[in-house]
């Protein structure tokens, strides 16, 4: 009874606070967001208040087996929110592309491309990559310390929270409420908000390997650590801010110019850094073993990767501002860490794919391992672009131009997307008590689209990129005149736009085989198939090609 | 080597040992390269002609901001010689001392902007953000006529400076209290505008979204693109003198 009332308590403090806070408000974009947080306090105030067993109804819906040794609550909503802001943030992805080959597909003032595309990136990194992170974190820390989770409700606090954050951000970008810093744009109450559950996590991750039964930290957890507590330096260092009013949604940041380009790159290099590399690393170095069914290939190349991985990673943020008016110093010892970068990084597909020794036969049967492999293959690929575009002369042609964007989107499709779908794959049976998924062959249907989306896109923006970088610095040798005007280089990108419309279509195909599969798979359908396997071994046909001499 | 493994066990076995090992080592590499550039004199190298924004251009800034214009353009001119033909000279670290945010970007899918003040008229501007393919049929930017039916709504323009104030902007206590007045006059021909050209030198008096009669966001958008890049005479002798004596750049 008391912590029914402690707890209704809270949330009608909060409650009131919201409404004060719209009452004030300075601005729209104020009101419309307080008023969301008003909802949300309200629901959670109707749900403590009431009687009704909400939790009994929730795992009724999303039919949720009987309570194991683990909390895995948070982790089956956590894979939900996972697959419903992939699939936002990948249409959302395929809507840009398409605006920008087609404007007239803009409408102003909510739906144009500049308060689209911070929606996209935002939807796509934090809220399916994020919850991606969280879910799988709480179910690997569970099971690698063999401990259930430490504060079971601020857990919920932290996957509740996390979403609300994300409902902020996504509105906040369309009311057009934004400090326009890239992967950090929202406004100074969205940053509080979301510092306040990434303490919770902390939490309740740090907490739960304190609980551990065994004596040693899993490697994956040390990357789950170690980007847990990067993120929150650089979130609460790169959104020092200063509100204008404390009941408006406008404040200005507290660097400006140089050191305000440094702080944002800084923030935004290792939001790829420890965001999409190290805590997805922490996802590979938990299930690519599991589901391979062999041990992690080397112990010490994990130790050496991962300390030279997150020690160098944040002085490379530097490479994003080659040539600007940052001191070159600065952009010349971030282009040198860049590159050593590359070895720490190649560390862990190395780690990754090498685990599969003596397992590769599982490549041609099990579509979540070619997943996995895909995965490592385009982290693999990925990190070696990366440093090649860090180093100053590649910079001053790859800068600003499309090729920039195929680099991020082959990382985050190929790497994040690709690691994330194998890993629900694995989960969902797991989570829901399946003895297997509904189709495997969709599985591997999945793979495909993705795949050949990814070639598209990654492709058509390698000669986009490439096109524009040269058509802008060319020079007529006859007159010594630039040769194309700024407007030239646009039209010369169209069909690579189209083509790259097409790649991310084909890739959100692959993701819509994923929602029919998870969903099948929670309702515990199973399709009747074929199973995957290599073709009958045939003596005739396997032998060694003979060289036919040339007449 | 299996000493290695050995001491790294003492770390695998204490999470807060693990925790603040990881943390020292993703602290060093900021402070290296970020704590110098405020201290580094020539970080910044004065140019004669910076000043805070007009709180007219600022709100066009912010409007700038709001939409999200840096997403496809940038304000950052390299040393290169077909983007100093393409848009002038390069950009200066003191061009964007006062910019809280840094517009700089990271893409062009437009050309770049930080000189692109007095480029083209008033007019022509309106006409693009109404209907961008109408000027350049090739474009592929949205449309912004809404700006143009928006009244420019801003509770207090006071705060805002001192906010700005607060960050480090040098925004003295006249301006502060004539921030409103500063706002209408700027864009009103028929307002007098006291001494608003001697606190703001250079500062463009008219009219810009061609409706005298109403302050719209456009007029405030207009503003900040005119004055984008006009501050600091960069081709004059005396810049030039001070950047050919420029050393350890």
């Amino acid at each position: 009874m008391e912590r029914v009332v402690s707890r209704a308590g809270i949330w009608m403090a909060v409650l009131f606070l919201a409404v004060l806070a719209i009452a004030a408000a300075k601005d729209g974009a104020f009101v419309i967001h307080m008023t969301i947080v008003a909802l949300a306090a309200a629901i959670c105030l109707w749900v403590s208040l009431s009687t009704a067993d909400y939790g009994a109804i929730a795992k009724g819906i999303l039919r949720v087996p009987d309570e194991g040794k683990y909390d895995d609550d948070p982790v089956r909503w956590g894979v939900i929110a996972t697959v419903f802001w992939g699939m936002a943030g990948l249409a959302a992805g395929l809507y840009i592309a398409l605006q920008l080959a087609f404007p007239w597909l803009n409408f102003e003032p909510w739906f144009n491309f500049g308060r689209l595309r911070p929606l996209h990136t935002s939807a796509v990194i934090f809220a399916f990559g994020g919850n991606a992170l969280i879910a799988s974190s709480f179910y690997v820390v569970q099971r690698t310390c063999r401990a259930r989770l430490a504060f079971p409700g601020l857990a919920r606090f932290v996957f509740w929270g996390y979403q609300l954050f994300i409902v902020l951000a996504a509105t906040g970008y369309l009311i057009g409420s934004t400090q326009s810093k890239e992967y950090a744009e929202p406004e100074w109450y969205v940053d509080w908000w979301l510092t306040a559950v990434w303490v919770a996590y902390l939490a309740v991750f740090v907490g739960t390997i304190v609980k551990r039964k065994e004596p040693h930290i899993y490697v994956a957890n040390w990357f789950y650590l170690s980007f847990i507590i990067t993120v929150a330096m650089l979130h609460l260092v790169n959104n020092l801010d200063v509100p204008v009013s404390f009941v408006g949604s406008k404040s200005y940041p507290f660097f400006a110019g140089v050191q305000g380009a440094l702080v944002q790159w800084w923030y935004g290099h290792n939001a790829v850094g420890f965001f999409l590399t190290a805590g997805f690393l922490a996802m590979m170095y938990y299930f690519v073993p599991k589901q391979a069914e062999r041990p992690i290939y080397s112990y010490r190349l994990s130790i050496v990767h991962f300390w030279s991985l997150i020690f160098l990673y944040i002085w490379a943020g530097p490479h994003h501002l080659h040539y600007t008016a940052l001191p070159d110093w600065a952009q010349t010892l971030g282009m040198v860490f860049s590159v050593v970068l590359w070895m720490p990084s190649w560390g862990g597909m190395i780690n990754g794919l090498m685990t599969l020794n003596g397992a590769w036969d599982k490549v041609r049967t099990d579509p979540i391992i070619r997943m996995m492999v895909l995965a490592l293959a385009f982290y693999g690929m990925s990190t070696f672009e990366g440093p090649m575009m860090s180093i100053k002369w590649v910079n001053s042609l790859s800068h600003y131009t499309d090729w920039t964007i195929g680099h991020v989107h082959s990382g985050a499709l190929g790497w994040n997307g690709m690691i994330t779908f194998a890993v629900i794959y694995f989960l969902v049976p797991r989570l829901w008590g399946q003895e297997r998924l509904y189709s495997l062959r969709m599985v591997n249907w999945h793979f495909w689209l993705a795949t050949a989306g990814i070639v598209f896109y990654a492709g058509s923006m390698w000669v986009a990129g490439i096109t524009q970088g040269l058509m802008w610095a060319e020079y007529d040798p006859a007159t010594g005149y630039l040769v194309n005007s700024f407007a030239d280089t646009t039209a010369a990108l169209w069909g690579m736009y189209v083509l790259r419309a097409l790649g991310g279509l084909l890739y959100l195909l692959g993701a819509v085989l994923l929602v029919i599969n998870v969903w099948r798979t929670i309702l515990g359908h199973r399709r009747e198939e074929a199973p995957l396997g290599s073709p009958k071994y045939d003596p005739a046909a396997d032998r060694p090609v003979v060289a036919v001499p040339a007449e | 080597m299996t000493s290695l493994t050995q001491q790294h066990k003492k770390l695998e076995r204490n999470v807060t040992l693990l925790g603040v090992a990881a943390f020292i080592a993703v602290i060093v590499g900021g402070i290296v390269e970020i704590a110098p550039l405020f201290w580094i004199d020539n970080t910044i190298e004065k140019v004669e002609g910076m000043r805070p924004y007009t709180p007219l251009e600022q709100a066009g800034r912010d409007i700038y901001v709001r939409e999200g214009c840096h997403v496809c353009h940038s304000q950052m001119i390299r040393p290169f010689k077909d983007e100093v033909e393409r848009y002038g000279h390069y950009s200066l670290a003191a061009e964007s001392m006062y910019d809280h945010p840094f517009q700089w970007g990271s893409k062009r899918t437009g050309p770049d902007l930080a000189r692109v003040g007095g480029r083209y008229s008033d007019e022509w501007h309106v006409q693009h953000l109404r209907d961008p393919q109408s000027v350049v049929p090739e474009s592929v930017m949205p449309k912004y006529g809404f700006l143009a039916e928006t009244d420019l709504a801003i509770g207090d323009p006071a705060a805002n400076l001192r906010a700005l104030a607060l960050v480090g902007v040098p925004y003295s206590d006249t301006d502060i209290d004539k921030a409103e007045a500063d706002l209408r006059a700027q864009a009103d021909p028929d307002a007098d505008p006291g001494d608003l050209a001697q606190r703001y030198p250079k500062a463009q008096l008219r009219d810009f979204d061609g409706n005298p009669a109403r302050l719209t966001e456009m007029d405030a958008l207009i503003a900040y693109l005119q004055m984008l890049g006009t501050l600091v005479d960069v081709n004059s002798a005396a810049a030039q003198e001070e950047l050919a004596s420029e050393t350890g750049r």
